[in-house]
């Protein structure tokens, strides 16, 4: 199975780098570092339950659990078991 | 007593926070009325100092226009003060409703309805019209009364990387099994200046069914080539579904704003809009000097033609002296210095030499991307830019950012 860090990398490149030539890694702060607005996360948030068929409940979708590739993962491997 | 001190130190220390991150704001308070030349206490306590304004929206310089004034003390002799009640109870003179035609015409809409200002124009629009069966498809970039309305809508809610064409078009397709779209932009964006491809966005729109709605807060009055706004620049008059916009900058800058375009969605707001609902609309006084400066605006463009003048002035003597500014034509021209900290002591610095132009910085903008928010006024007049242009040139040469590449500016001070 490709390792989740990377789908969600994919995604956050294509959905949210204005320069796509940006460099970004598993630990590029996304949130607190300006890259993803936290208004904006709600497609991040959909995109994860569509692709894994969970479903994350709000006070779990916290920015600061989505700041990193790394604890987007983590949170998401919570959920798949 | 309520308010203990337990309470009193939540709020005591949440301010610091504030502080401590750089982003507490002070007012300035102004001695004057609103102009090129203002006189302005700051900080509280000092002597008055006089200064060129280069921060208002007073873009046509109709803030403190002697006909505009005229027209509001005549209003205020005529219909009185207040209202003291909302729009649907007895809340509504003759003058509300002539200045919602009179707007419907400037804008070449269907139909208008008033707010008390475009803020609750926004917060109000989205709730009204849509549903959970709907979607609302935003750029990235919106003014924050937009953000607020659609979190107050049921409806859910996408973005799309700022005026990336591409990338809405994929958004719309993401979301083609919605019974309503609407895709969301500013006219104009109030930090950047640039403008919104309205005409591709409209075309994008009918391909897809979607309505599209434009906040011209920063452009109705001067934008396009009788001050209509983006849609007239663009060529899509008559094509925009909603365009919200405001009073409270170029149209004489005192307050409201309204919805306008099609007339079920104003019908709508007029039926569910609760800031229309439930707050009194604009004051007797102020539509009576809106509905001069829509007059002066349509008698004659001589106001706009002069800020563009103006701001083609201003933008080629920054360049020239060797600033980066953000790209564009519109009269708001951000100069960019990058580093946070530099754009604070570069707007002291511009104040001491009697220049009032603020720093912007993360997160009002983004991170790395602090600038000097300049805002040109057809009440400008040349001697006003020249003054401005050279306190910008010596603190410039202070600072040593002077046809200084962004790499090098940074290398300088850091993002």
């Amino acid at each position: 199975m490709e390792d989740i860090r990377d789908i969600v990398l994919d995604y956050v490149i294509d959905e949210y780098l204005e320069d796509e030539d940006e460099e970004i890694t598993y630990d590029t702060p996304l949130i607190s570092g300006g890259i993803v607005d936290s208004f904006s996360m709600v497609s991040l948030k959909r995109f994860l339950e569509n692709k894994y068929k969970i479903s994350i409940p709000d006070e779990k979708a916290t920015p600061e659990a989505f700041d990193t590739v790394n604890k987007i993962a983590a949170l998401v491997k919570e959920f798949t078991g | 007593m309520a308010f203990s001190d337990k309470i009193r130190e939540i709020y005591q220390s949440q301010l610091e926070e504030i502080r401590k991150a750089g982003i507490f704001k002070q007012e300035r308070f102004i001695h004057s009325s609103q102009a090129a030349d203002i006189e302005v206490e700051f900080p509280e306590g000092s002597s008055l100092r006089k200064v060129i304004n280069m921060c208002a929206n007073n873009y046509l310089g109709l803030s403190s226009h002697p006909e505009v004034i005229k027209a509001a003390h005549e209003g205020l002799d005529s219909r009185g003060y207040g209202m003291s009640s909302v729009r649907f109870i007895c809340g509504t003179q003759d003058i509300h409703h002539e200045l919602e035609k009179k707007v419907t015409e400037f804008l070449g809409t269907e139909d208008t309805i008033l707010f008390p200002s475009c803020m609750d124009a926004n917060a109000g629009v989205f709730e009204a019209i849509l549903t959970s069966e709907d979607v609302m498809i935003s750029d990235r970039l919106v003014h924050a009364s937009i953000i607020d309305g659609i979190r107050l809508a049921p409806a859910e809610h996408d973005t799309f990387k700022h005026s990336n064409m591409k990338h809405l078009e994929k958004k719309l397709q993401l979301h083609a099994d919605k019974r309503l779209k609407v895709v969301i932009t500013d006219g104009v964006f109030s930090m950047d200046g640039d403008t919104a491809k309205l005409d591709e966005m409209v075309e994008l729109c009918e391909k897809y069914d979607a309505m599209l709605f434009v906040d011209d807060s920063h452009a109705t009055g001067f934008i396009g080539k009788t001050g209509r706004g983006t849609h007239e620049k663009y060529g899509v008059m008559g094509k925009i579904d909603i365009i919200t916009t405001t009073f409270g900058k170029a149209l004489g800058g005192a307050s409201g704003g309204c919805v306008s375009g099609r007339k079920e969605i104003v019908e709508m707001c007029r039926q569910k809009a609760r800031p229309y609902l439930f707050s009194n609309t604009i004051a007797p006084v102020v539509v009576s000097g809106v509905l001069k400066v829509l007059d002066i605006l349509s008698a004659s463009t001589e106001r706009r033609d002069k800020l563009e003048k103006n701001t083609e002035y201003w933008r080629k003597g920054l360049t020239e002296a060797g600033f980066i500014l953000q790209p564009g034509d519109t009269p708001i021209v951000p100069v960019m210095l990058f580093n946070a900290k530099l754009s604070q002591d570069f707007s002291r610095d511009l104040y001491d030499e009697g220049i009032y132009a603020i720093g912007f910085f993360f997160p009002v903008v983004p991170n790395g991307k602090a600038r000097i928010r300049t805002q040109i006024s057809a009440g400008h007049e040349i001697h006003h830019l020249d003054k401005a242009l050279d306190a910008f040139i010596k603190i410039g040469k202070k600072y040593n950012i002077l046809g200084k590449t962004k790499q090098e500016i940074i290398e300088m001070y850091g993002m």
